[in-house]
């Protein structure tokens, strides 16, 4: 089900869905870090995530590396038909020179970069300025809600979650874009995923095998590698252990 | 070159004298020293084993592996005898330096820069860039104090993810499925 929603987008129960999901969101107390009222559910959810990781990697991480070219390939022509999505964001958030520049990337790649697949835009000192509908409703106010970790997308949190399915509903693409960028991008999006994934493969095999707790774990790493992609990482976060051993200075 | 000197000498210029016992300057050159030891490993090639040895050298040489050790013990290191903190510190080391070494495998290929450092509360963070082959560059933040007696960090914070936070939840999850026997504790970590 949940899936069905991350990935089919354009139906419009999913407003109602989208609805329930934002008036959900519960503020996270002060001075808590973690707000995980659906642990119980979130724990299960992660023990299938973890089997279907290791039935496409293996335990231990891939060893069989994607090839650097097919890899750019297919990361590039996925990142440059989100660049649409982003710089529509952009403007949501007020960020207008992210906006243009999210922009001026999708036409330079689109037709300098051959329909996508080439990133000459960085090379031109236009570098991606990553941002998703999340992090525009974190910008206009709305709290991150409870932590979520999702069938195959993994760790959310109901904020970033209602995001995802925001930026499908009004993503840009079909309205600027060729036919055949619209066509490949669910197929690029998987794609990516794989290529990131396998990328990333040994890290977070360390995390699920590794870990004494996974789930803990990469909740964790989740909710701090976010906070500091939206800025809003809580100053008390930062550690002191002399403060600990001596007190105060 | 000239925008490290350059931020450098602002930072040194801006900072008023201070209790501060270790300068920005000072936390940076020391974590320049770090990074050329690091990117040396990283383009040694050498092997996985090999890697985890001499990032365990690096630990040794500029990290103060005792408070590390203890802030991720928690409130348990208060219950801990002398000889199991030597022992669990002994241990931590190991685990730190295998647990992170096999991950510089992946960044072979890479190298790490120096950004700028800047005083925060009682220490120095020093931001560092990770540039990663075919991939977006990580920020790697350093923390750096001298309340150890010299300029070492204590802390290192990747893409916001604190190791100081992260490794205290890992150990107290291990210490919780020994149902709190620190002794089990330390010979699970040998085993990691």
């Amino acid at each position: 089900m949940l899936t069905k929603l991350g990935l089919n987008l354009r139906y419009p129960f999913v407003f109602l869905g989208f609805f329930s999901v934002v008036t959900a969101c519960t503020p996270a107390p002060d001075g808590v870090t973690v707000f995980d009222p659906y642990e119980e559910q979130n724990r299960q959810v992660h023990e299938f995530n973890k089997s279907v990781f290791n039935s496409f990697f293996g335990s231990g991480g891939s060893d069989t590396e994607i090839p650097p070219e097919i890899a750019d390939t297919v990361v590039n022509f996925a990142d440059n038909i989100s660049m649409p999505g982003m710089a529509l964001n952009g403007l949501l958030q007020g960020n207008f020179e992210a906006a243009l520049t999210n922009a001026a990337r999708f036409v330079v790649n689109t037709t300098f970069g051959i329909g996508g697949i080439a990133d000459l835009a960085t090379e031109l000192g236009l570098e991606e300025q990553e941002t998703d509908f999340g992090e525009t409703l974190a910008i206009w106010g709305v709290p991150e809600g409870a932590y979520l970790e999702l069938p195959i997308l993994g760790p959310s949190t109901e904020r970033a979650f209602a995001g995802r399915i925001v930026d499908s509903l009004i993503d840009p693409l079909d309205e600027v874009g060729f036919a055949f960028q619209s066509d490949y991008s669910l197929a690029a999006t998987i794609a990516k995923r794989i290529v990131r994934g396998s990328q990333l493969s040994g890290t977070i095999d360390s995390v699920l095998s590794e870990s004494a707790d996974s789930y803990a774990q990469q909740r964790l790493i989740y909710l701090q590698n976010r906070r500091f992609e939206l800025g809003t990482t809580p100053e008390e976060e930062a550690v002191d252990p002399y403060d600990e051993l001596f007190g105060d200075p | 070159m000239f925008r490290r000197q350059f931020l450098v000498g602002t930072v040194a210029l801006t900072l008023p004298t201070s209790s501060l016992a270790v300068s920005p300057a000072a936390a940076q050159s020391m974590v320049e020293d770090l990074v050329d030891d690091v990117n040396a490993v990283i383009a040694s090639g050498a092997s996985e084993q090999a890697m985890i040895d001499q990032f365990g050298q690096i630990l040794n040489r500029y990290a103060d592996v005792p408070t590390i050790a203890r802030y991720c013990l928690g409130v348990d290191a208060r219950r801990a005898t002398a000889s199991q903190m030597a022992q669990y510190t002994d241990a931590f080391q190991d685990y730190i330096a295998s647990k992170y070494g096999r991950r510089f495998r992946e960044f072979v290929g890479g190298e790490v820069r120096v950004v700028g450092s800047e005083a925060v509360k009682s220490w120095v963070e020093v931001e560092t860039t990770v540039l990663l082959r075919g991939r977006s560059p990580l920020q790697m933040d350093w923390h750096v104090s001298n309340r150890s007696g010299r300029n070492a960090f204590f802390n290192f914070i990747i893409e916001g993810v604190n190791m100081l936070l992260t490794e205290r939840e890992e150990i107290g999850a291990m210490l919780d499925r020994r149902r709190g026997s620190i002794d089990a504790l330390i010979s699970d970590m040998k085993a990691v």
